[in-house]
């Protein structure tokens, strides 16, 4: 046996898994066509936003790098929704596209267990169902216990532009010709997907008095939760806000036939994401809309390349030149690099197992956009959850699985397995039922405890934790044991901040969930010097108890239905009346309980009840 | 549901022709076993005549209807039989079936199976067990809307309300930075939710009217004894000689008759005079009496026009004082010693049968049971009467935190809305309010 785990791509689901496995003890190897590329970013320039950035801090919690790594390569960061509710803020940083790749090559390299290996795999050892290793282009073999698919969209990739298709991943990098055949002879159902890109604009060609300045946070903010890498405020670089107008939807529209995905080519098989449509759909599909907003984000401070958010298209060169020329700001503007639209294959998701292992063959394990999703923050929590599985099983120890209450990441890996995907999958708040428990500011509180059991976070790490958990209940308590009665000028106070007079003695605790109270108030009658993550979390629990409450009730709901186990040996066939859809959806999910198959998707109220009475008079199952 | 059920499905009148009906994997071929012509090569959806036999001597002669899944009601093979030969005739067939492998069905469970084979949504389902024990023909009509799906339309119109809001703040949180896409203000959710809990209250408020319809309303006919009550009781039921059934019992106990009215039925309640006991059975009498009052829907208190008010009838007049309550201050004819100002007070003459229409016109008029006849097209059990409740129960508590809790809070009560009415008409959210959003908002990268 050459290694213990094989990780297959070094993209960000590719890092974070041979990092845990490496972390974790286990001889790795992590093989890449090209060193260069490792931690690329190679479309938008920032990491995090809604939801997403609520996946980075789980994924520091959890003690995967993601986190630390943006912190350290950062060029400006913000909270997102800071002025609504403490359920959805999130962070979300620009990060500097040189130094993001470079600082996790240096983590890689310095890390023990771990070799770094520059070639194509192009097919894998497997043996009675079970995985041995992989075969390289040059036919070589490398022989391990486990392997770890992180492929990106390297699988058959390519990169359309207008009328061309050139067969090729981005960057013009060499593509996986055959991986994905051979998967498909191993009796995977593979899939074809598509995303896009926007254009990179030479920096000084840019007008931006005309654009709206978007600065960063004034305040410092992480996305680790104890490994602050310092930063100085005033360096951060700022992004921009712009608009499209009527010309430059009058130069799609009149050239719309001479996009790829509009005609300019024939041949498309790959289905693009819904949320991320390309320009020339947004005009197409919002017709009455006179303008669109766009961003221009810096790639990073070594160079002039901004970043067009909100224009990918996969118009011809010359189109694209006309487009940019016509938004405001950017009428001399110089096209770095051309918008491009890329296919590639990707696995069917309903075929993975929890764990992310697969269901055909055991021990190979899959993560990132070839399960079907999108963003390299989705990526990197699969690649952690599938690299610590990997190890666990090696280890053998049953697997870690983050329900739907526990993780934005149990959320993500749950909705692929369960639901598959039409198009690359995008983590939204909204996909979360109980958002308010998945709170960015808690993630360690959820999650260090898993962190630490499987063994990324060290006892130092976990010690802090332990302090910060009996600091908020030490405040929480002192808040709860100190009454205040309407003397001593109490009521006075309190009229003077529009605040209702007492008439008995109440617990500052109380008197905090007033919602016109803040703790600022707290402190006129007791002196508070805990850290502000200690008093934010005290305070939210105080200030949102009943919907806390509600969301742990309706998950606990889940978790019953979570618990009403089918056994593995089902023969949905006997289960008379349910629709057809719904026992071709169950066969081929094959969910493991009762909660999990009411979430697969074409299985409806009805089935389940169905099923529900079937499982109890045939295996007695309450 | 692998067993195949039967049942005789004359729950709607008792005429000459009654259906017994089976569902069931192995209907066709039961029904082949009790059957004088072959069905087993029969075609879907084709009437066969013949006669039901057993052991060669003919039983009755029918249509049998055949009907092969999944185009039937409960999306399994349905056979109907139409026997004429009345009740005892049917019942033997019902017994034949028996015998040859049906099981008898429980009440609604054909309905039940067209819901768990998905052939129908929730409130559907409730309409047509609803039409199963309807009584009177605007009941039978009313059941029929529903079927059709008038509560389940309005709920999901609702619901589409509501999801909308919900996408919209789904959007705000997940794009914060699109600035023009509008931002969902208090006041958006307020002139959302108001709407909504107006459409709540208006469904709750048809659906009490409709559960008149269905259920009748207890009507309790007070009064000290000898001011008339049992000969006003008598003129309402010589009115509609029809539906009188008499509960045996002792003089002293309720007798009960039912009364069309408008296509709705009062279920009259005499009552023993409600007077101070002064014997045992007596005291047993008012405590039914008393009972009466507080579970009648309507009251019909008895005045006599040729007395004074007595303790007794300010006695009655302040126990039924909250409820609806007509006064018929009867005895017209004779002269007046009764001096009172209530309202909803009707005048008539028991003896001359005098002031009836204007009775009937009184308690029309109470109940709106006008109104009910043209628009009767609202029904839900109690179980979605307490969800409704919930839901507004909500509406609430949001208007009254409005201003001082962020909209994404008010979002996860919009949410629990969602899916209490969703609860309603079997519908689950899942990725709707995902689909929503793709749908109506424009972002991307």
């Amino acid at each position: 046996m050459d290694y213990e785990v094989i990780v297959v791509g070094g993209g960000h689901a590719g890092c974070e898994a041979a990092l845990s496995c490496a972390r974790k003890g286990h001889k790795t190897l992590l093989v890449t066509a090209n060193i260069n590329n490792i931690g690329d970013m190679p479309c938008n320039p920032s990491i995090g936003g809604s939801a997403k950035g609520i996946v980075v801090r789980e994924i520091d919690a959890l003690g995967g790098e993601m986190g630390i790594n943006a912190d350290r390569s950062q060029i400006q960061i913000k909270v997102l929704n800071d002025a609504k509710g403490p359920a959805i803020r999130a962070l979300r940083a620009q990060a500097d596209k040189v130094d993001y790749p470079a600082n996790m090559l240096k983590t890689l390299k310095s890390t023990k267990n771990l070799t770094i290996k520059e070639a194509m795999v192009e097919n894998l050892i497997v043996d009675d169902n079970k995985v041995g290793g992989v075969i390289l282009e040059n036919e070589e073999r490398i022989t391990s216990k486990a392997v770890i698919l992180t492929t990106g969209t390297y699988l058959k990739a390519s990169i359309m532009v207008g009328s061309t298709r050139k067969s090729e991943g981005p960057h013009g990098e060499r593509r996986s010709n055959h991986l994905s055949d051979n998967l498909k002879k191993l009796g995977f159902k593979i899939i074809r997907l598509k995303t896009g890109t926007p254009q990179r604009i030479a920096k000084e060609s840019i007008d931006f008095s005309k654009a709206k300045v978007e600065l960063g946070s004034p305040k410092n903010i992480y996305f680790s939760f104890d490994h602050h890498v310092p930063y100085n405020i005033d360096e951060q670089i700022p992004c921009h806000l712009i608009y499209t107008n009527e010309k430059t939807h009058e130069i799609i529209r009149a050239n719309l036939n001479k996009a790829s995905m509009y005609g300019g080519l024939d041949d498309i098989e790959g289905v693009g994401p819904r949320y991320c449509p390309s320009i020339e759909d947004k005009i197409v599909r919002f017709s009455d809309k006179e303008r669109h907003q766009l961003f221009l984000e810096p790639e990073s401070k070594y160079n002039n390349s901004i970043y067009l958010q909100g224009f990918s298209t996969s118009m011809p060169n010359e189109i694209q030149e006309k487009m940019v020329h016509s938004l405001v700001g950017l009428e001399n503007a110089k096209i770095l690099k051309y918008a491009y639209a890329i296919e590639y294959d990707a696995i069917y998701p309903t075929q993975l197992n929890k764990s992310l292992e697969t269901k055909l063959i055991e021990n190979l394990y899959t993560a990132g956009q070839i399960n079907g999703t999108s963003g390299y923050e989705e990526a990197a929590g699969q690649g952690l959850i599938a690299g610590i599985n990997a190890s666990l099983k090696l280890e053998g120890k049953e697997p870690l699985i983050l329900k739907r209450n526990e993780a934005y990441i149990g959320v993500l890996i749950d909705d692929l397995i369960n639901k598959g995907v039409k198009d690359p999958y995008r983590l939204l708040t909204s996909r979360a039922e109980y958002r308010l428990l998945l709170r960015s500011d808690n993630a360690d509180l959820r999650l260090r405890e898993y962190g630490h059991e499987v063994g990324l976070i060290d006892d130092e790490r976990y010690q802090n934790f332990l302090d910060k958990k009996e600091k908020i209940k030490a405040l929480e308590n002192k808040l709860k044991e100190t009454r205040i009665t309407p003397i001593n000028g109490v009521n006075e106070y309190l009229e003077s901040i529009g605040s209702t007079k007492l008439r008995d003695g109440i617990s500052l605790y109380d008197l905090l969930k007033r919602s016109e109270i803040s703790i600022e108030h707290i402190k006129h009658f007791i002196e508070i010097n805990e850290a502000d993550e200690i008093v934010e979390q005290v305070v939210i629990n105080n200030k949102y108890e009943g919907y806390i409450k509600k969301e742990e009730k309706e998950a606990e709901k889940m978790l019953k239905l979570e618990s009403k186990g089918i056994p593995d040996n089902i023969d949905y066939n006997k289960v008379k009346n349910i629709a057809s859809e719904a026992r071709q959806k169950l066969n081929e999910v094959r969910p493991t309980t009762i909660g999990q198959a009411s979430r697969i998707s074409g299985v409806n109220p009805a089935d389940i009840a169905v099923l529900s009475v079937y499982l109890k008079k045939e295996y007695n199952n309450d | 549901m692998e067993d195949t059920i039967a049942a005789i499905s004359t729950a709607l009148g008792v005429g000459a022709i009654s259906i017994v009906r089976v569902s069931g994997v192995d209907a066709i071929e039961i029904v082949n076993k009790i059957f004088d012509q072959d069905l087993l090569s029969a075609e879907t959806h084709t009437i066969h005549y013949g006669h039901i036999i057993d052991n060669n001597e003919i039983i009755d002669e029918v249509l049998v209807s055949i009907m092969k899944a999944p185009r039937t009601f409960t999306y399994e093979d349905v056979v109907e039989i139409n026997t004429h030969g009345g009740i005892a005739t049917t019942n033997k067939v019902l017994e034949l079936l028996l015998l040859n492998g049906a099981r008898l069905a429980e009440p609604g469970e054909f309905t039940k199976r067209a819901f768990l084979n998905g052939r129908i949504d929730l409130v559907e389902a409730e309409g047509i067990m609803n039409l199963i024990e309807a009584k009177s023909d605007i009941s039978r009509k009313l059941a029929l809307k529903q079927v059709n799906g008038v509560v389940s339309n309005n709920i999901r119109e609702l619901r589409e309300k509501i999801m909308k809001l919900i996408a919209n703040i789904a959007v705000n949180i997940d794009y914060p930075e699109y600035e023009d896409i509008l931002e969902v203000t208090t006041k958006d959710v307020e002139k959302e939710i108001t709407y909504i809990e107006s459409k709540l209250n208006e469904i709750l408020k048809q659906s009490n009217e409709t559960s008149l319809v269905l259920e009748g309303l207890k009507t309790v006919i007070l009064g000290r004894p000898n001011v008339g009550k049992s000969s006003i009781l008598n003129m309402l039921l010589n009115e509609e000689k029809a539906i009188v059934t008499d509960i045996a019992g002792t003089t002293r106990d309720v007798v009960e008759g039912t009364l069309n009215l408008n296509g709705v039925y009062l279920k009259l309640l005499d009552t023993a005079g409600v007077h101070e006991a002064s014997d045992k059975v007596e005291e047993i009498g008012i405590n039914k009496s008393l009972g009466l009052i507080k579970d009648a829907e309507l009251i019909l208190l008895v005045l006599d026009n040729s007395s004074k008010l007595t303790a007794e009838d300010k006695r009655l007049l302040e126990l039924t004082k909250d409820k609806n309550r007509i006064i018929i201050i009867n005895k017209v004819d004779l002269n007046k010693e009764l001096d009172l100002n209530e309202e909803n007070t009707i005048y008539l003459s028991a003896i001359n049968k005098t002031g009836l229409e204007e009775l009937k016109k009184k308690i029309v008029e109470m109940f709106n049971l006008d109104s009910i006849n043209t628009d009767m097209n609202m029904f839900v059990n109690a179980d979605d009467i307490a969800k409704i409740k919930r839901c507004l129960n909500i509406i609430d508590k949001i208007k009254k935190n409005i201003n001082s809790i962020e909209i994404d809070m008010i979002d996860i009560d919009l949410r629990e809305i969602n899916d209490i009415l969703g609860s309603i008409i079997g519908e689950s959210y899942d990725e709707e309010i995902l689909d929503t959003v793709f749908k109506n908002f424009c972002l991307g990268k």
